[in-house]
């Protein structure tokens, strides 16, 4: 029978605390789509995501109101463009992003991602000509998200591709400057990047996936720091017991809404993606989470030891709730999506530096930063290879989205709206490693042994 | 199918009766309620069989908030699933 406790610490957490489904994500496979035909191509894509997808957003919305939980977002996530472009003649991959878009407002979806190619360790000509099509895709529409692998564990890290994110990065800032940039914040640029990822902007349906899948990407931070704020005095290992304790109630709730989902749908059921997920609500953000743990202010000496212990216990209680995880998996810091980060930068706690310590130890990476509109692309193709090096080293995934803000400087603040939220430029370090990008080449693949 | 009604709010005179009654309209079997009085807070919590109910779920689910806003409570009707898979193993 069910205790009455248990069903207000439900609700609790429902309506004070923020606990949402983040998203429901349908991966989609496009390689029964290719054809040497563009305008075929795009027709078969645009059919093939219709066929699938049509139900997704008024199922997923029933099963909001049966279980009285919010799912924020119903996305959908397909093969990397790339792929479906080798094949084409007519080489022109934006007639691909115009009918995903169309294809996202058909189906009423919050996001596609897909516009990607994966070049850990060379290009195909597809490929480098979908990079090059990227701020002009981002620029074009509202619902596409791009992502680029540029490197792997396995691959080690293609420099020439790190060198052109740079100069992607900057230009699809700066085809959307009278839209706060929002282009850079639809593109993420990823070492070891997940096939099964359901958050956006990085999510793509890899290769090696079934047809069509549902996967959940679960949300709480509210729910982890309210556990924490009621048991003030214990020690850290029970603050880590307590943490997998909420994180496996969390993600037994994602691993239903995924079940139910893939039932209603007719889809096998992918993945849920243990994440806790942060939005710019009061209340709903990791860095409120570590400074529960003990931290003045996120970004001060200790912030990377806390993270650390956070992305673990959520693992562990996360992956005993779930019969499937996977995508990123974690805790994830994006900074203007989260309004303790915003605040920690503001106050200048915590800086780009710190930012990048704190991605060694825990999901994803340097998410969501505005940087100064001047800087160069060659600086920003850096700030990509250092954080590709901790992925590749380390062998997790590391990704770099960062917004150049067109006509803004250190200090100054870019709003995006909504769950991309809004921030400080922050201070980064300028000088010059152009020499070191435009070597190019391949940076090899690390030993996997004689670990120190 | 069952589900899970809680009511929240300030106590006043009527609030079981009230929410038994829609219940009853829309042909909803209450199978268990408890409730309790905390410092003039009002916390009820029924578990329901809506085997018979006349309505789509739905429709059930959004008279009963609508129903507790004129009465100044928070009503949430959800399945009981979320509630066996969130403190069950």
């Amino acid at each position: 029978m069910l205790e009455t406790k248990d069903i207000l610490e439900t609700i609790t957490m429902i309506q004070d605390e923020n606990l949402d489904i983040r998203t429901v994500t349908m991966g989609i496979s496009l390689l029964d789509c290719i054809d040497s035909d563009i305008d075929k191509a795009c027709d078969k894509v645009y059919n093939k995501i219709l066929k699938c997808a049509s139900r997704l957003v008024p199922e997923c919305e029933e099963i909001e109101k049966k279980y009285g939980i919010p799912i924020i977002n119903k996305r959908i996530s397909v093969t990397p463009i790339a792929l479906i472009l080798g094949a084409c003649e007519d080489k022109s991959p934006v007639k691909f992003a115009l009918t995903l878009e169309k294809a996202a407002r058909a189906v009423g979806v919050n996001f596609i991602g897909g516009y990607s190619a994966l070049v850990q360790k060379g290009f195909t000509q597809a490929d480098k000509i979908l990079i090059n099509s990227i701020p002009e895709a981002l620029a074009v529409t509202d619902h596409v998200c791009s992502s680029v692998n540029i490197g792997s564990t396995k691959a080690g890290i293609n420099l020439d591709a790190v060198k052109m994110m740079g100069t992607v990065v900057k230009q699809a800032a700066e085809l959307t400057k009278d839209r706060n940039c929002i282009g850079a914040a639809k593109l993420v640029v990823f070492c070891n990047a997940p096939e099964d990822n359901p958050f956006m902007a990085g999510a793509f349906h890899g290769v090696g996936e079934a047809d069509c899948v549902i996967n959940v990407g679960v949300s709480g931070p509210g729910v982890v720091r309210a556990a924490l704020a009621k048991s003030k005095d214990l020690d850290i290992t029970s603050v880590a017991e307590l943490i997998k304790r909420t994180a496996f109630k969390i993600t037994r709730m994602g691993q239903l809404v995924a079940k139910e989902a893939s039932q209603r749908l007719g889809v096998p059921f992918g993945i849920v993606d243990l994440s806790l997920a942060p939005t710019p609500a009061v209340g709903d953000s990791v860095a409120y989470i570590l400074e529960e743990i003990g931290l003045e202010c996120c970004g001060c000496a200790g912030t990377t030891a806390a993270l650390a212990m956070l992305n673990d216990a959520v693992k562990k209680g996360g992956v005993m709730a779930s019969s499937k995880v996977g995508g990123l998996s974690g805790a994830f810091i994006p900074v203007t999506e989260d309004a303790g980060m915003i605040h920690a930068a503001e106050c200048g706690s915590l800086t780009i530096e710190k930012l990048e310590a704190m991605t060694a130890v825990c999901s994803v990476g340097l998410d969501m930063i505005n940087i100064p509109g001047d800087t160069t692309a060659e600086v920003i193709s850096a700030i990509i290879a250092d954080e590709a090096a901790i992925g590749m080293i380390n062998s997790k995934t590391t990704a770099v989205r960062v917004i150049p803000a067109i006509g803004k400087k250190e200090g100054d603040s870019l709003s995006f709206g909504g769950l991309l939220g809004e921030g400080p430029v922050m201070k980064i370090n300028t000088g010059s490693p152009a020499k070191f990008i435009n070597r190019g080449g391949q940076i090899p693949a690390p030993l996997q042994s004689l670990k120190n | 199918m069952k589900v899970v009604i809680s009511v929240i709010g300030k106590d006043s005179v009527g609030i079981l009766a009230g929410v038994s009654n829609k219940c009853a309209e829309y042909g909803v079997n209450i199978i268990d309620v408890s409730q309790s009085v905390l410092q003039d807070m009002f916390c009820m919590i029924m578990i329901c069989d809506i085997k018979t109910l006349n309505t789509d779920f739905n429709k059930f689910a959004d008279v009963m908030s609508a129903y507790g806003e004129e009465k100044g409570l928070s009503i949430h009707t959800m399945h009981e699933d979320i509630f066996n898979a969130m403190h069950k193993i």
